[in-house]
């Protein structure tokens, strides 16, 4: 069973701005799924017609099989929603706003008590419970926002953004609890403008761009579709000009110590580096020059693509175009 | 954790019922936590009303329809903190919830919008409660209240609360501003309550004025009050509460309506 199933979805604003133009998207049960897109692409509508904050225009939408026209109570059961803004009250405590969201979904008290402990526990709030909310940290916000989200013990968890104005360290600790969430069973799509994190935490992706689905892919095989990759490489000792590797891969030299090569898929790194060691270049680290996807998402959502409609993926152009 | 991963039936009685019950709690805790905002300006008021109009100048009032003129405003000034309060309460709660976004608690829930109207609605009558309870007490410090009919008076106090709760409710999903939550109480509701009978008898004015009286619905409140505490009454006790049942009907179906549509709410 699909988690998400939209079929032709559309919405038109008042003001006349078309913000989704026919959107057909299926998320599985289960998934890890990265739905990507520039600002104004359409997300947060789309999001907000999952969880009726926003009306549609045309189409359909079910969720666990749940029309959200005919089944709408049901089909917000399953969901748990962590919004783009703050939107809890700001002057309760972190234990009052996750104890009454759970009362929302019809979660007995006690039973919400307890549940309260453990994800405030989980998200290092618990000790922050009985202050006002309006004094927490921004990543505290985010966490907070995560907690009253899951109170419920949804199927499906959306995360519009969740770590926003993140620090890394709780970033990270924020990647390792959804991931133990998702395997426990929970379905979450996640929208994100830290394309690493899509990356590194979702098995399947689409992008979003101008109110229509531009991509829909597994993450690893839309990938593997990139055609170039740029490395960074930086060098023991100190260089004038670029060392000539042969015509097959573009070499520049960024400053003395540090090169750009780029590699095709077709080519390996073994043939680069034995090519540098026989010039006498000792490489002492290397990095991609750019996250992969965030290479494919700016191919996209420039709207290049092949005559068949599907992108090229060859960002020898359009990587350089993004820098 | 324990992700629920199972279809589970829903059982959407005992979700409004649970749902329900929180947003009464929500709103009790709002109003307790704010209690310099929600009770204490009624009783002071209430004070300020008995010692100026009651003792001051009521003294040379005299009787008014057969009572002591503390004792025929009691009922009024009790009345209007209520329909205040409850009005009050549901228009700055909901409106605050709108403006602070976290609205959206409530509307990504599987809550169907009459629950969460009756919920705030609900939340009105338990403001209007404390306060005319409050207020009572000051009363009694000022002068004897006898009750006539003990129903009446309970009967007024729910159905008048509600009316206004919803009120209020209607007036925050239309204000798009904190300036357009104060219009219609400053220049709507009090003026209604003040000529709604609250410190004369209709008895007083002329006829014209009587009869423009009877266009105003809090007239019928005050005096069903009035008439479950002194027994007397300018209008019909059974007139008034078919008003105040119409009104509560017609607003609450109003409320559910719009929220339907996403007036105010929704995009």
């Amino acid at each position: 069973m699909n988690a998400l199933s939209v079929r032709g979805l559309t919405k038109t604003y008042r003001n006349g701005v078309q913000a989704l133009k026919g959107v057909d998207l299926d998320v599985e049960q289960g998934d890890f799924f990265a739905l990507l897109g520039p600002n104004g692409a359409g997300k947060t509508t789309l999001i907000g017609i999952m969880t009726s904050l926003v009306n549609k225009t045309s189409g359909e939408a079910r969720v666990f099989g749940h029309d959200i026209d005919r089944e709408l109570e049901a089909a917000k059961a399953c969901i748990g929603v962590v919004p783009q803004e703050i939107n809890f009250n700001l002057f309760e405590t972190p234990y009052t706003i996750v104890v009454n969201q759970a009362g929302f979904y019809g979660i007995p008290r006690p039973v919400a008590r307890e549940r309260a402990e453990k994800y405030l526990k989980q998200l290092q709030l618990w000790d922050k419970r009985n202050g006002i909310s309006r004094g927490l940290s921004g990543g505290m916000k985010r966490r907070l926002m995560i907690a009253r989200a899951l109170m419920h013990e949804p199927r499906l968890l959306i995360l519009d953004e969740p770590t926003a104005g993140v620090d890394i360290e709780i970033r990270r600790s924020m990647w390792d609890f959804l991931r133990e969430i998702n395997d426990r069973g929970t379905t979450i799509i996640l929208t994100t403008h830290y394309l690493e994190e899509a990356e590194t935490l979702c098995r399947n992706i689409a992008i979003i761009n101008g109110g229509r689905i531009v991509e829909r892919d597994n993450m690893s095989s839309l990938l593997r579709r990139l055609h170039v990759e740029t490395f960074v490489l930086n060098l023991r000792d100190a260089l004038t000009e670029a060392p000539e590797l042969g015509a097959a891969y573009v070499v520049r030299l960024v400053d003395d110590h540090t090169l750009e090569v780029e590699v095709s898929k077709d080519d390996n790194l073994n043939d680069i580096f034995a090519r540098l060691s026989t010039l006498g270049v000792e490489v002492l680290s290397m990095r991609n020059k750019v996250n992969r996807l965030e290479e494919i998402f700016i191919r996209l959502v420039e709207g290049r693509g092949t005559d068949d409609g599907r992108p090229a993926l060859d960002t020898r152009a359009a990587a350089g175009a993004a820098r | 954790m324990n992700a629920v991963t199972t279809t589970a039936p829903l059982n959407l009685g005992a979700v409004r019922w649970t749902g329900f019950k929180t947003i009464v709690i929500r709103e009790f805790g709002r109003i307790i936590r704010i209690w310099g905002q929600t009770i204490v300006p009624s009783a002071v008021t209430a004070v300020l009303y008995f010692a100026i109009f009651g003792s001051l100048i009521g003294r040379r009032v005299g009787a008014m329809g057969g009572f002591d003129y503390k004792q025929f405003i009691a009922p009024g000034l009790i009345m209007m903190s209520v329909i205040t309060n409850s009005y009050g309460n549901v228009v700055a709660s909901f409106f605050g919830a709108k403006f602070g976004k976290h609205i959206e608690e409530l509307l990504v829930s599987p809550l169907p919008n009459w629950v969460i109207v009756g919920g705030y609605a609900a939340g009105g009558v338990v403001r209007g409660l404390l306060v005319g309870a409050t207020v009572t007490v000051v009363s009694l410090l000022f002068t004897h209240l006898h009750i006539h009919h003990l129903g009446v008076v309970f009967a007024a106090l729910l159905l008048t609360s509600v009316t206004f709760g919803l009120g209020g409710f209607l007036n925050a999903l239309f204000a798009k501003n904190f300036d357009q939550v104060n219009w219609i109480p400053a220049f709507v509701l009090t003026p209604l309550t003040y000529f709604g009978g609250v410190f004369y008898s209709v008895d007083l004015l002329p006829d014209w004025a009587r009869t423009l009286s009877y266009f105003n619905p809090i007239l019928y409140m005050v005096n069903a009050f009035r008439y479950g505490f002194l027994g007397v009454s300018d209008v019909g006790v059974g007139t008034a509460f078919i008003l105040m049942a119409g009104a509560a009907v017609v607003l609450f179906g109003a409320a559910v309506l719009l929220m339907d549509r996403g007036t105010g709410t929704r995009d």
